[in-house]
């Protein structure tokens, strides 16, 4: 079956579908990552995105198990790829790229040519645009909207090992969180609780996003318990849609907790002390950005996704890590505590994980 | 630290299996990025044809042997501040370790650039990088390395077989290979050992997936993978051998992740700082429950990539976020602490130029401060991205070899590869078939498979064939599961070959019902233009659709224009459109709707380069094709450069203006002629592939630069060229055209025997023979050949005894204007590619040279050449034949070229484009014709006044191919060449054989020699010999003869005599270091004899003469000269 992919300028492009027979309006992005589509389409941060992967070749090891996936289920509104493999070939691959996106209702097209529409991105910017199946739909801009709220959990959960027992507790706002920075602190010992974006800790009042019957007991332990960190996630469109989080990152800020922001958390910590955020022409999404930490001759091969940088640095912080390509900022840090957010995602996945040491460096001044 | 000003660059000497043209192109960046650093540079490397070795690149080079005895005179006299090890190869490697070892580095204060010599020496060892490798943490497979067969065989036992036994220090896996049993395991230790000191046997990982990474590093510890790489080959098949794509297709982000995490840990373990080269194994099925077998089989040394404490804690299990790591088993393989050929391959791929970089970090830079020169705007410590898939596939040209085996495994066999790009596997593939430039119209060619074996049988034991036994397969409808059940190649890339198989299979019976209608809808209407884009965008040539439906290829072709059905031009950015990059490096795709480049019209002018390397067709070329590239810079014009080898120079970023990374064949260069539109195309540089499009290129209307395209043809078919000599009244020896085979016994009892026998339009005479009588003839002829209308055979009178000289030119309008002749040391006979050739001639008589001028020029005028010439001859007592002329730049060309100071090429671009100019402007005409005199008159004065003699030697890799005999005849085996300048002859040909693996004799010396001629012409060089003092080995008549003469020698059996004292046992025990093997090509009779003589010399490792003008040479040159007092002198100083 024939769809089309329009953007706002008019452009139209057609293409056989492969997933879902639907239409969906969204932001079309690109993104020059050559492994872990899985992971990719199951990352938060790709809300209300119509992706389009510039490696034409997609499809080939199928799709694992969802215990592998960066959340519970595909978070992009559409794919476009140039060559889709229906023939994967993978031990682990429970069923087709295909299979999976129309079993959770997400359009896909093949366009051959993805370069021309990644030139267009490149020139022009970020397009909104629609993939067109069945009937016609409105364009649609989801950094309008508030979309952290849509991914982000709605209830506390706790993971680790038990609290009093020596271990460190960290308190981490799930903003569209992807599986492995819970799993990154895990896998360090430390007694993780992942909280809505909404969540206040020092505050009694119980968020909207609360529907868990079980909450209120959470939250008294949560309460109860002494945070050692504070980590702000990654998450999907404009941080300032953001504004409870930063409404309490602010509070985290006055009580000097120790805190570590991931890529959107990067915006947001930045934000709440008093630095500025604003949308990148195209933004960065790919597996292979250097970021040079700063007066270091130090570079790190990074996995981006995100649309927003921090340009303005607040103050009594730092710029900790600066993009070596274009200049844009990686990264902050504060002066004197250990506070501190990177735009990359340390926990990759997808993409290398060579900035893995971000999170020792991190809770080692807890 | 002391600033360096002066580095030493070692190349990697000749091209041979193993270590071929990838060696230039990474030295030339070396070298290229060392002067931009404004660092002085010398090169050691006796390959003359390289790029490499090119004024516009090192500034002083050195044409000698890459070994210890001679580096160390070089570094005494040029006291450079640094050296190079990494970026030739594993010659360069040796030797570099060898000048450390023996203190020689420390002594003369040069500092080691890159990786420390520390990280090099582990990773050579393989036991103690085993031990290391544990040291770190990372996974290796059971093993343990042997210095003896008993020692080799006690391990297999613990281990179990199938084992790999593997051998350190070695070229490409030379004297590797799998065992099944004790036997097998013995023979292949036993080979091994007579080239290294040491063996691992390790267990036999057999159908793992092969994955490589190129690992970046610099001294501030940056670290960045390059390229990942997935062989579609089994482990088991060398990396060399396999068919390679980049990036890697069945691996997921884990298993991604997880082996580029373990080739950082060793790049960073070795301190590497600048490239190297991981590889793994990959289990494509791990499972649970084979877990518990693998941690015992690996003790503690493995590491299982899963957080077990997690997993078996119950808190994670009880959360919601159950994530867990995926499983895996793998194994780190083989670890190149040097530019590699993957490296090479991987520098292509991606458009990263990898040696360009690590030349840069060994000089202590920072990745960060290293710009990339594709983008212009970005840097280079990334990790490109590609947008598209790259297919490696080797050449072999196994079948030119008598008694070699054609299975293909362990170690390598092939001679070159080629590289191609596309938007889907299919497309890519198919090109890559094409490339190999082997007359295959892609994947499902119907190819001969090796008689009476089952299909299944060419599927479990791969040759060059494999392609076409997998399609073949596959309509014979076996499954897929079942082909990769045999061949181990995962089921993703069968899958995509079934892919094409079934759209053939589709359009084929589609075809054959549209043609009985044809009729009346015309052949336009054969195809639709969506099913015709479909089969485009698979990787179809026009010819194969053509085929499908009965029609011819350009019939597709102008139904292509019709549909408007062209291929796009992409760029290779690195960065997968991230950035506007600045890019001349192109391909082609149908899987695309739009250019990335804007044509470049008249500015243009396309040079076709050599496709891969074969024999026959080598590095020469690639030489001949840049120097085509930067001569067109004087003429304002844009170079825009075909060419699909990733081993060479031509295909190198900043070479040419325009770079395409495309297919030689017709339809491309077609495609990319249409596109650009550019002022004309030039054939005649990249050897004979380019020569064989002029024909068809001038009758599509294109512009031909140089010679036209009818005269190419009128040198290159036999008959019209037979016809030209008669009426230019120049001899040739007596020829024939049959179709029968009585007609070529009536031709050959007419002109007497012996006789050559060959097809026409043939590069390095595959199926050419000599033939010494009529049995001979007729053996040949019904075993060999097939003889009919359509494929006549071509006898002509062979002259034995006869000198063989060459005469290469350069002509404008018909008049010579440069020309030089070159001689051979070796009687007609051996090809022209494996014979050793001198500048200036020696043995050639003033008036000899005058006739073969004359005859140059009286050729060139009747053939209106324009641009390179090159004419073979026999001459004997003082009469001259022609036995073939090339419209083109010969193999010799880069050899005259650096000898004279002469480059031959950019006379031949002159005289493409004063000739337009002629039309243009008198007067310029005038004085442009005065200016080629002028060239002519300082050649004549030159040649006449050179003041040392050059030897160009050939260099063989028989003992890659087992079972090869090592001997000289009619077709070409040689696989890279050397050449040394000296005062005499004696001097320049001695250096020569020791850069081709020559060694003076110091612990005995075998001869045998066949029939009475040889014993009795042989007999003043065996004197000589006995002055050596060594001891002397011969055979029972030559023994007996040599005595007679008042030579002792120790009389051996022969092999097959299997009696005591043994040849064999001789050359097991490392007896001998020098074998002379002569025998009469008339007689076949101890044909089995030499050559079981012959095989056993070369595998072990002992050098080998079979040539009796050769080997006379040799003699006369080590009893004449001694070692250590040949002159070390740089090129500059010759020339």
């Amino acid at each position: 079956m024939l769809g089309k992919l329009t953007l706002e300028d008019g452009s139209q492009f057609e293409g056989t579908s492969f997933g879902a027979n639907k239409s969906i309006a969204g932001e079309v992005v690109f993104s020059t990552g050559m492994v872990g589509y899985p992971e990719s389409l199951t990352d938060s941060s790709y809300l209300g995105q119509i992706l389009i992967l510039t490696y034409p070749l997609i499809g080939s090891y199928g799709v694992p198990d969802k215990k592998y996936w960066e959340s519970y289920g595909i978070k992009i509104s559409g794919l476009i790829v140039s060559n889709y493999i229906d023939t994967p070939s993978h031990f682990q691959s429970k069923q087709t790229l295909s299979a999976w996106l129309k079993s959770e209702k997400i359009p896909a097209l093949e366009i051959t040519d993805t370069r021309f529409l990644t030139q267009k991105i490149r020139t022009k910017g970020t397009l909104l645009g629609k993939i067109v199946l069945k009937d016609d739909v409105k364009f649609y801009d989801p950094n309008k909207e508030n979309l952290v709220a849509k991914v982000s959990t709605q209830k506390i959960i706790v993971q680790g090992p038990p609290a009093g027992g020596g271990k460190k507790t960290v308190l981490l706002f799930d903003c569209g969180a992807k599986g492995n920075i819970a799993k990154c602190l895990l896998k360090r010992g430390i007694r993780v609780m992942t909280v809505p974006w909404d969540f206040d800790p020092f505050s009694s009042v119980i968020p909207n996003s609360f529907r868990d019957p079980g909450s209120n007991e959470m939250l008294k332990q949560v309460q109860h318990d002494k945070i050692d960190g504070i980590v702000i996630s990654n998450g999907p469109g404009d941080p300032k849609m953001a504004d409870k989080t930063i409404q309490t990152i602010k509070k985290v800020l006055q009580r000097r907790i120790p805190t570590l922001g991931v890529c959107l958390g990067n915006q947001i910590l930045a934000l709440a002390a008093g630095g500025d955020t604003r949308k990148l022409k195209f933004g960065h999404r790919s597996q292979n950005q250097p970021c040079i930490m700063e007066s270091s001759k130090k570079c790190f091969i990074t996995t981006q996704n995100h649309g927003f940088e921090v340009y303005k640095i607040p103050k009594d912080f730092k710029s900790w890590f600066t993009n070596a390509n274009d200049g844009s900022n990686e990264g902050i840090i504060h002066n004197k505590l250990p506070i501190m957010s990177v735009q990359f995602h340390p926990e990759a996945n997808p993409g290398p994980n060579d900035t893995e040491w971000v999170f020792d460096y991190f809770l080692e001044r807890l | 630290m002391r600033k360096i000003k002066k580095v030493l660059v070692l190349g990697s000497g000749a091209l041979k299996i193993g270590e071929a043209g990838e060696f230039d192109y990474s030295g030339s960046q070396a070298i290229k990025s060392l002067k931009e650093e404004g660092v002085k540079t010398v090169l050691v490397n006796p390959n003359i044809a390289t790029v490499q070795t090119s004024k516009f690149l090192a500034d002083t080079v050195y044409f000698l042997p890459v070994d210890a005895f001679f580096v160390e005179k070089i570094i005494a006299k040029e006291k450079p501040d640094g050296i190079l090890l990494s970026f030739g190869g594993q010659t360069a490697l040796n030797c570099g370790i060898e000048l450390h070892k023996k203190g020689i580095l420390k002594k003369h204060g040069v500092k080691i650039l890159g990786t420390p010599i520390s990280g090099i020496i582990l990773t050579e060892d393989r036991s103690k990088f085993a031990k290391h490798l544990q040291k770190i943490g990372l996974p290796i497979p059971p093993s343990n390395s042997a210095t003896t067969i008993e020692g080799a065989l006690k391990i297999a036992q613990t281990i179990g077989y199938p084992v790999m036994a593997r051998a350190g220090f070695a070229l490409g896996g030379q004297g590797s290979g799998v065992a099944y049993h004790k036997k097998e395991l013995k023979k292949i230790v036993r080979r091994a050992l007579s080239f290294v000191p040491q063996i691992l046997i390790e267990k036999y990982l057999h159908h793992y997936k092969e994955i490589e990474y190129e690992v970046v590093r610099d001294k501030y510890d940056n670290c960045i993978t390059v390229c990942n790489m997935e062989n579609m080959d089994p482990l088991g098949i060398h990396t060399g051998e396999s068919i390679v794509v980049a990036p890697s297709q069945t691996l997921n982000n884990f298993e991604y992740q997880t082996l580029r995490n373990a080739a950082i840990k060793i790049a960073r373990s070795l301190n590497i700082i600048g490239e190297c080269n991981v590889q793994f194994a990959l289990n494509p099925k791990f499972e649970y429950r084979n877990s518990k077998q693998y941690q015992n089989s690996n003790d503690r040394n493995s590491k299982r990539f899963e957080h077990s404490d997690f997993e078996n804690s119950n808190l994670f299990r009880a959360s919601d976020l159950g994530f867990r790591d995926f499983p895996i088993e793998y194994y780190v393989i083989e670890v190149n602490a040097r530019l590699s050929r993957s490296s090479a391959l991987a520098s292509k791929a991606t458009g990263y130029p990898l040696a360009y970089v690590a030349a840069k970090l060994a000089l202590g830079k920072n990745l960060i401060d290293i710009k990339n020169k594709v983008t212009q705007i970005t840097q280079s410590c990334f990790e490109p991205s590609l947008d598209y898939i790259v297919v490696k596939i080797p050449r072999w040209d196994i079948e030119k070899f008598k008694g070699a085996d054609e299975k293909i495994g362990s170690s390598m066999k092939s001679v070159g590869e080629v590289m191609s790009i596309g938007r889907t596997f299919e497309e890519a593939y198919q090109k890559a078939i094409r490339m190999l430039d082997l007359d295959f119209e892609g994947a499902t060619d119907k190819v001969m498979l090796k008689n009476g074996k089952s299909i299944i049988h060419e599927l479990k034991e791969p040759t060059p064939k494999r392609m076409f036994a997998i399609s073949q397969a596959l309509r014979e409808n076996l499954s897929v599961e079942e082909i990769y059940q045999h061949s181990g190649i995962d089921p993703w890339f069968l899958h995509r070959i079934k892919n094409i198989v079934d759209e053939e299979r589709t359009e084929r019976s589609e075809g054959a019902r549209l043609r009985a209608r044809r009729d009346r809808r015309g052949k336009s209407n054969i195809l639709s233009k969506q099913r015709l884009l479909r089969l485009k965008q698979l990787g179809f040539s026009d010819r194969k659709i053509g085929d499908m439906l009965g029609v011819t290829g350009l019939d597709i072709r102008k139904l292509r224009k019709k549909f408007d059905i062209l291929p796009y031009v992409f760029q290779i950015d690195t960065l997968a459109g991230e950035f506007p990059a600045k890019t001349n490096y192109l391909y082609l795709t149908y899987n695309g709707f739009h250019h990335d480049v804007m044509p470049l019209k008249k500015r243009g002018v396309i040079v076709l380069g050599s496709g891969p390397y074969r024999i026959g067709s080598s590095v020469e070329f690639d030489w001949t094709s840049v120097n085509t590239a930067i001569s067109l810079k004087e003429y304002d014009r844009k170079s825009i450069i075909i060419n699909c080898n990733p081993e060479t120079v031509s295909t190198d970023y900043d070479i040419s203006d325009r770079l395409y990374f495309e297919e030689l064949t017709f339809e491309r260069i077609a495609d990319i002629y249409e596109f650009e539109n550019p002022e004309g195309i030039i054939v005649s540089v990249g050897g004979q592939t380019p020569n064989n499009r002029a024909k068809s290129l001038k009758a599509q209307g294109f512009n031909v630069l140089g010679t036209d395209p009818e005269d190419i043809d009128r040198a290159e078919n036999r008959s019209k060229f037979g016809k030209l000599l008669d009426k230019l009244n120049i001899s040739q020896p007596a020829w024939e055209k049959v179709t029968t085979l009585k007609q070529a016994i009536a031709f050959c009892s007419r002109v007497s025997y012996p006789v050559l026998i060959r097809p026409s339009f043939v590069l390095s005479g595959t199926l050419m023979r000599v033939c010494h009588n009529k049995d001979d003839l007729t053996h040949i002829i019904k075993q060999t050949a097939i003889v009919s209308k359509d494929y006549p055979l071509t006898i002509s009178k062979f002259i034995e005894d006869a000198k063989e000289i060459e005469l290469d030119a350069v002509a404008q309008n018909g008049i010579v204007i440069v020309n030089v002749i070159s001689e051979h040391i070796e009687n007609a006979g051996v090809h022209s590619g494996d014979a050793t050739i001198v500048l200036p001639p020696q043995k050639v008589y003033v008036d000899t040279q005058r006739k073969i001028e004359e005859i140059g020029r009286k050729i060139a005028l009747a053939l209106h050449v324009s641009g390179p010439l090159n004419i073979q001859f026999l001459a004997k007592e003082k009469e001259v034949q022609v036995i073939e002329v090339n419209l083109r730049a010969s193999r010799t060309f880069p050899f005259i070229s650096k000898v004279t100071g002469l480059d031959f090429i950019k006379l031949s671009v002159d005289s493409f484009f004063r000739k337009n100019q002629n039309i243009y402007s008198s007067t310029e005409s005038r004085a442009k014709s005065r200016e080629s005199l002028e060239v002519n008159n300082v050649t004549m004065k030159q040649f006449n006044n050179l003041n040392f003699v050059a030897v160009k030697a050939p260099q063989f890799s028989f003992a890659r191919l087992t079972g090869a005999d090592p001997i000289l005849h009619v077709e070409m085996a040689s696989t890279g060449e050397v050449a040394c300048f000296g005062e005499d002859l004696e001097e320049a040909f001695l250096k020569a054989e020791l850069a081709v693996g020559g060694k003076i004799p110091r612990k005995g010396i075998f001869i045998s020699l066949g029939g009475e001629e040889n014993k009795i012409k042989f007999l003043e060089s065996a004197m000589s010999l006995a002055k050596l003092n060594l001891p002397i080995f011969a055979t029972e008549k030559t023994a007996k003869f040599l005595r007679h003469h008042g030579i002792h020698s120790k009389h051996l059996y022969k092999i097959q005599e299997k009696k005591s004292p043994n040849v064999l046992e001789y050359f097991q025990k490392g007896k001998v270091d020098l074998a002379i093997n002569l025998v009469e090509t008339k007689f076949q009779k101890d044909e089995s004899d030499h050559y079981t003589i012959r095989r056993a010399a070369i595998d072990h490792n002992i050098p080998l003469f079979t040539n009796r003008q050769k080997a006379e040479l040799f003699v006369k040159a080590i009893v004449e000269k001694d070692i250590n007092n040949l002159p070390i002198k740089s090129w500059e100083e010759y020339v």
